[in-house]
């Protein structure tokens, strides 16, 4: 983890810089939108159910303590050791307990984003556990010792031509090797060999029944689901914002999660847990890092009700022409740019500035998480705090062309003297040069509204 | 008869006083009496959306001050519409009725003064438009539906311009994907924003659209300037203009 202020500005001009590559990156997210938009449509019943699935989390959430407390002893009574963990280092210290008490020394994981967060595979791997990620797009990105570029498709910003270039350099496939399907079945074969040699599964979870104490992952590979079958540890690692009361609220989620994210009906799997099996020891980690803080903020505390889909990233138009890894945060997107600011607001600054507030992220959202108002709350905060200067240095210092052009300066009349009132100075001088970098400015007409109406009604009255 | 109170946004009034002529012409053929009150330049949107909401306290203050006493406030832009709609009942009590008495152009034609009213106006404009519905007045106003969204479709901005003889429209492969604009985010992340108008434009060429037309002159100035540093002429204008029958490329 760098602890560089993220400047998503010039990571996003120069992932742009190779615009053949963004095109296509943006077209393979629109595709995902696309699919979305046909399976959501499928259900008459769509914009219920996600009005429906926001009120129950946003119940949940106002009784998160107890739901969290109903979980943990109904798990308990499945045999499940449930374990609380405050921040990353407390998961992390929490799961290397866990393997080093079962003495597990090869760890395969089913993708979860919270040990992304968390930088769990650094931690363990400098302790000696060796950690396979499993599912393909995420062992890909593994393999390349890159982070995943978006949450639901971690593998999203890579070529198969990138992919095949990666399986030469790792799993010595032959090189020129693109062929998506011959490629699988390589990944396919190198990942068997880790299921079988496992000591211990890691997978992350979609939802916690408080209810029942059931642990519920969503997967397409399956996966996750050979890794804690074959593994005689199975730990859980999990946000506590995951939790529902009653698994009668499961459907709503279910309807909307899949379609929300990929366009399918269902994941392939739906695995539901109550227990560990015969013989295997079966662990929760309930994560906090940030999240009681985040529920604290009444401007940002209902961007909790996240399920994870990663619609708003394939929605938003930032995002498909600027790359995952622009936003240098494990959830990126409009998602990301509303909850990370909220752990380290200087590093963070630029996030809730990469977006043209459209609204479409709000519009797409299962869960209803007014994404876009949220946005603004931070962009008022952080101008207002000591960061902002530096957060947006690089956007604010570009030197004022507009000086150098006294014409300009009349053409903008009023607004100029209203912007240097009220902007602050950089800012104002350094608009007029950097729009006119790749734009024209609006010829100036002859006089202003304004000025043709005074003249045009004196000639009336 | 009828009266409005008209606002025209700051850049609309220093840029492009044809839109607001051409509406301030529109109301008054549909025999509305319109008040252009003298003393509101901006409603503090800009600086708002940039982050500094509490620099334009006094713009939206004057805005509020200034709007107090009409019964409806028709803003000449969809983003200036939204910000005092959702933001001005934040101030204070006159602000909260400010609020709920602003209406964009195209909603209250579409809304209060109807289609068969607007038909009235019998303009010609034999020209396949491109639509651009600004992203505020669109998911923030309801303009149109936005395509996230599976309720029944409408659309009162392509419905007004229904009723001029002759429009045909540009087919969009993305029909509501933001231009890029996005006020200071155009400077502030000015590879993205120039992009984002570049792809809008290339949609648009690509069903042969033959003008763009829109409810924001905002996204028209950040969309035309891109065309005109490619060397692409293509009018751009607001629908008040293609409504009030003559269109001056």
């Amino acid at each position: 983890m760098t602890n560089d202020v993220i400047d998503h500005a010039t990571a996003a001009s120069q992932f742009i810089a190779d615009e053949p590559r963004t095109d296509w990156h943006d077209a393979a997210l629109w595709w995902v939108r696309e699919k979305r938009d046909r399976a959501a449509s499928e259900l008459p019943e769509w914009e219920a159910l996600r009005e429906l699935a926001s009120g129950v989390k946003e119940h949940t959430l106002t009784h998160l303590a107890d739901y969290l407390e109903r979980f943990e002893t109904e798990a308990t009574r499945h045999d499940i050791v449930v374990h609380w963990a405050r921040d990353a280092d407390e998961h992390n210290r929490t799961v290397h307990a866990i393997l080093a008490a079962a003495g597990a020394t090869r760890l395969v994981k089913s993708k979860s984003m919270l040990t992304e967060e968390c930088h769990l595979n650094p931690y363990l791997i400098a302790r000696g556990i060796s950690v396979i990620d499993t599912d393909l797009g995420e062992r890909i990105v593994q393999l390349r010792g890159e982070a995943p570029s978006h949450i639901v498709l971690p593998a999203i910003h890579l070529r198969k031509e990138d992919v095949g270039d990666t399986f030469h350099e790792h799993l010595g496939t032959p090189a020129g090797l693109t062929d998506p399907d011959a490629l699988t079945a390589v990944a396919r074969e190198h990942l068997r060999g880790h299921f079988l040699s496992a000591d211990a599964a890691l997978t992350g979870a979609n939802f916690l029944i408080a209810e029942t104490g059931g642990v519920v992952v969503c997967t397409n590979e399956g996966n996750a689901d050979l890794g804690m079958a074959l593994a005689p540890v199975h730990i859980v690692s999990v946000g506590i914002e995951k939790v529902i009361p009653a698994v009668e609220h499961l459907p709503v989620f279910l309807q909307l999660l899949a379609r929300s994210a990929t366009g399918q009906p269902l994941t392939v799997y739906t695995s539901h847990m109550h227990g560990p099996r015969d013989g295997q020891r079966m662990h929760v980690v309930l994560v906090d890092n940030g999240r009681s803080a985040q529920l604290g903020r009444p401007d940002f505390w209902r961007s909790l009700k996240c399920i994870r889909c990663g619609a708003c990233m394939n929605t938003c138009p930032i995002y498909r022409r600027s790359g995952g890894h622009s936003y240098g945060s494990t959830v990126p997107g409009p998602i990301g740019s509303v909850l990370t600011p909220g752990l380290d607001l200087e590093k963070y600054a630029a996030l809730p500035f990469a977006s043209t507030l459209c609204g479409s992220c709000t519009a797409v959202c299962p869960v209803k998480i007014d994404l876009d108002a949220q946005l603004y709350r931070w962009r008022q905060l952080i101008t207002d705090s000591d960061v902002a200067v530096r957060g947006r240095a690089h956007s604010m210092g570009v030197a004022g062309a507009v000086l150098g052009r006294p014409w300009l300066f009349h053409a903008i009349g009023s607004i100029a003297r209203l912007a240097l009132r009220l902007m602050p100075r950089r800012l104002a001088r350094a608009t007029a040069g950097v729009w006119s970098r790749s734009r024209e400015l609006p010829p100036p007409p002859a006089q202003s509204f304004h000025a043709w109406y005074r003249a045009s009604r004196r000639e009336l009255s | 008869m009828r009266s409005v109170a008209l606002f025209v946004p700051c850049y609309v009034d220093q840029f492009y006083p044809r839109a607001a002529i051409a509406a301030l012409q529109v109301l008054e053929r549909l025999h509305i009496e319109v008040v252009v009150p003298a003393s509101a330049a901006c409603c503090g949107q800009p600086l708002a959306n940039a982050g500094y909401e509490r620099r334009g306290t006094r713009a939206l203050d004057t805005f509020i001050d200034t709007f107090a006493s009409y019964d409806r406030i028709v803003v000449l832009s969809g983003s200036c519409a939204m910000h005092v709609r959702t933001h001005a009942g934040e101030h204070n009590a006159d602000g909260a009725v400010v609020a709920s008495r602003t209406t964009e152009f195209c909603a209250f034609l579409h809304d209060e003064v109807g289609l068969p009213a607007v038909a009235t106006l019998s303009s010609t404009c034999d020209m396949r438009i491109g639509l651009h519905i600004g992203c505020h007045g669109l998911r923030g106003l309801g303009l149109a539906r936005a395509s996230e969204l599976q309720v029944p479709g409408f659309n009162k901005v392509r419905a007004l311009l229904q009723t001029v003889r002759g429009v045909t429209f540009a087919d969009l492969q993305r029909p509501d994907e933001c231009c890029g604009f996005g006020g200071t985010f155009s400077v502030t992340e000015p590879a993205i924003s120039a992009k984002m108008g570049r792809d809008r434009l290339r949609d648009y060429a690509a069903d042969a659209a033959q003008a763009i037309v829109s409810t924001d002159m905002s996204c028209l100035m950040h969309l035309d300037g891109l065309a005109r540093r490619d060397g692409v002429s293509l009018p751009m204008m607001h629908v008040a203009e293609v409504l009030n029958g003559g269109i001056a490329a």
